[in-house]
């Protein structure tokens, strides 16, 4: 196990340099001369362009500019931005915002996605099990970006239950945008659930399990959900790595200050070394718990076995 | 053997100079044949209503497509009165009147058209690249697929919006050719370009899968060359999950554009967008919901046709989910 992991960490040193050059090699072609920018109407002397153009490593050719920024990053310097502020401030900042998200979001995918899902699974082509096939679809064809407004105007405007953007009213003013965040996954999770449940009790040992006169409910309970949660239990940690990466729409649409809006604005601003510091950090989150599910898998199931 | 596949070995045997009686089928397949995955995947297409529910609203979404002036009523998209501003939706107006005073109808109709180019444009890309780099990936194994999967690795890890709003925000200051133009080839390209992985490793895992069988062995044994053996003998075998992902991936796509140009990096006025419809209409959300609602509901419905009829096809062609 200790090997497999540590190939496999090695394995995802590549990625996240090319996942990061790729975002860099993008941002380092952003229109616009960021000198320019930074000086706004003032006018700069040829001087100080030359010597800000050094600081900031600007004639290098992408490949030694990319050189330098990771050197950097490894020390543990993510650049500033064009008006001084350190990088990581920014993250500092931004960060605590999208973790709440993400965490509201899991809850809301493992709880209510798990029950249905179970709920569905146990007795198929119940009713029940034909309302939650059917609301899934829904669900996952319903966009991010719709979903937000119709959330934010039923439940925020019209009913007037959750607030409708900022994090004024803490915790609480999570819950809305946390919803419409985790829907699609939680449709996801209660199709999974769903599947792995009635794949699994059909199965031999629970069968087993039935005929020497366990009751229902511990069948279920000690032997099917046991077997059937470990894909959904996976599922659910990789995807804590996409929620914290993909919450864009539902920052910018709720207006929490979180790092999918900041890298929005970034890039809408030309920050280019905010955008490369938050998505090569979106990177890592989600290289990390693609890593963590990958050795979960293996410590929930004892038949897979990595060395 | 698919009878496609059975008539391949059967030319590369003629090719090779040799015949074997493996490509002859033993059984008189005319009359009394088998039921095939397709007809038998027909079959239980047939008797699906979530199906039906899909295919009459991509027709639906099609026609309005091709054209758009039936089903506005005739009215001119363009044609507006500003003392109609925000008018609500009455009997002559169902979806009301967008803040220039513009047939809200006429407007929702007309967007069909864009989604619709930008997801058929966008998904075969898609197709193309996946296909090409997982059939190669899958086929030569050892270092190229190493390189090749680890090339997708990279593009997974970063989330299909995020780079596709980059990219867009770059494109115009370049010289790509298609990226710089803003228009609907740019957001189906960078879409594109962000969204093939899941293609590549459906395709290469199918063409891992196969290579290693008999028919392949025998193809490889009467000569036939490593680009005529992954076109006519594996890649066949990888239609179905690619259809299914396909299907779906167009509904992913059209959301997709739609939220790019939410974002402001999509589709630019004057164009006609259900994007663009959603952005000028959040402001307005408290005073005149509809002009939210309308693009949202029709757009949901576009997204929704699709992954109906992609989860009734997996449901038919993946016979060992039926239960």
């Amino acid at each position: 196990m200790g090997r497999y992991v540590a190939r496999r960490l090695l394995l995802t040193i590549p990625v996240l340099i090319g996942a990061s050059f790729l975002i860099f090699a993008m941002v380092y072609a952003l229109p616009g001369d960021p000198i320019r920018a930074l000086a706004g109407d003032r006018p700069v002397s040829p001087a100080v362009v030359a010597v800000l153009r050094e600081r900031f490593h600007l004639d290098d050719p992408l490949w030694l500019q990319y050189w330098e920024y990771l050197k950097n990053l490894v020390s543990g310097d993510l650049g500033t931005d064009f008006r001084g502020r350190p990088v990581l401030d920014t993250i500092e900042r931004t960060l605590p915002v999208t973790v709440k998200l993400t965490i509201v979001a899991v809850v809301f995918e493992a709880v209510i996605g798990l029950v249905a899902g179970v709920l569905a699974g146990i007795r198929r082509n119940s009713y029940f099990d034909n309302l939650v096939l059917v609301s899934t679809t829904v669900v996952v064809s319903i966009p991010i970006l719709v979903l937000a407004f119709v959330a934010q105007l039923l439940f925020g405007l019209k009913l007037g239950w959750f607030p409708i953007a900022g994090t004024r009213e803490g915790l609480y003013s999570y819950v809305l945008p946390g919803l419409v965040l985790a829907s699609g996954s939680l449709a996801y999770v209660a199709r999974l659930t769903r599947t792995s449940i009635a794949e699994n009790m059909r199965a031999d040992y629970v069968r087993t399990a039935r005929a020497k006169g366990l009751p229902p409910s511990r069948v279920i309970v000690r032997h099917t959900l046991r077997n059937s949660l470990i894909p959904v239990v996976t599922f659910i940690g990789a995807d804590v790595g996409t929620l914290l990466g993909g919450a864009i729409v539902t920052e910018t649409v709720f207006n929490l200050p979180g790092i999918g809006r900041e890298v929005f604005d970034s890039v809408q601003a030309q920050e280019g070394a905010v955008v490369v510091g938050i998505v090569t950090l979106m990177v890592f989150f989600f290289i990390f718990f693609n890593l963590v599910v990958d050795v979960l898998y293996a410590v929930l199931d004892p038949r897979i076995r990595y060395d | 053997m698919t009878d496609q596949q059975q008539a391949d070995l059967r030319h590369d045997e003629v090719a090779a100079g040799t015949t074997t009686g493996l490509a002859s089928p033993s059984v008189d397949a005319t009359d009394d044949r088998q039921n095939s995955l397709w007809s038998d995947a027909w079959g239980s297409l047939r008797r699906n209503v979530l199906f039906w529910i899909g295919a009459f609203l991509t027709v639906l979404l099609v026609a309005m497509a091709l054209v758009p002036g039936v089903f506005a009523r005739g009215v001119d998209p363009r044609a507006c009165d500003l003392a109609n501003s925000k008018a609500l939706p009455s009997a002559d107006h169902w979806f009301g009147y967008d803040v220039q005073g513009c047939d809200y109808l006429a407007n929702v109709v007309h967007g069909a058209r864009n989604s619709l180019i930008i997801g058929v444009f966008a998904v075969v890309v898609v197709l193309v690249l996946g296909v090409v780099v997982g059939a190669v990936a899958g086929y030569f194994g050892g270092v190229t697929d190493g390189v090749l999967s680890r090339i997708a690795d990279i593009f997974y890890a970063l989330p299909l919006i995020l780079g596709a709003l980059v990219l867009l925000r770059v494109g115009p200051a370049t010289d790509l050719p298609i990226i710089s133009s803003r228009g609907p080839g740019a957001v189906a390209l960078a879409l594109a370009l962000f969204g093939w992985m899941t293609a590549m490793r459906l395709v290469r895992s199918q063409v891992i899968a196969v290579k290693s069988s008999d028919y392949v062995a025998a193809a490889r044994a009467m000569g036939a060359s490593n680009s005529r053996i992954l076109v006519r003998h594996i890649l066949p075998n990888a239609v179905a999950p690619v259809l299914v992902y396909t299907t779906i991936t167009i509904g992913v796509l059209i959301a997709a554009e739609a939220t790019l140009t939410y974002l402001g990096v999509g589709l630019q006025r004057p164009a006609i967008s259900w994007g663009l419809q959603i952005e000028a209409g959040q402001d307005l959300i408290r005073t005149a919901p509809h002009l939210v609602l309308f693009p949202s509901i029709v757009l949901t419905l576009t997204v929704m046709a699709f992954i109906m009829m992609g989860d009734a096809l997996r449901d038919a062609l993946d016979p060992r989910q039926r239960a």
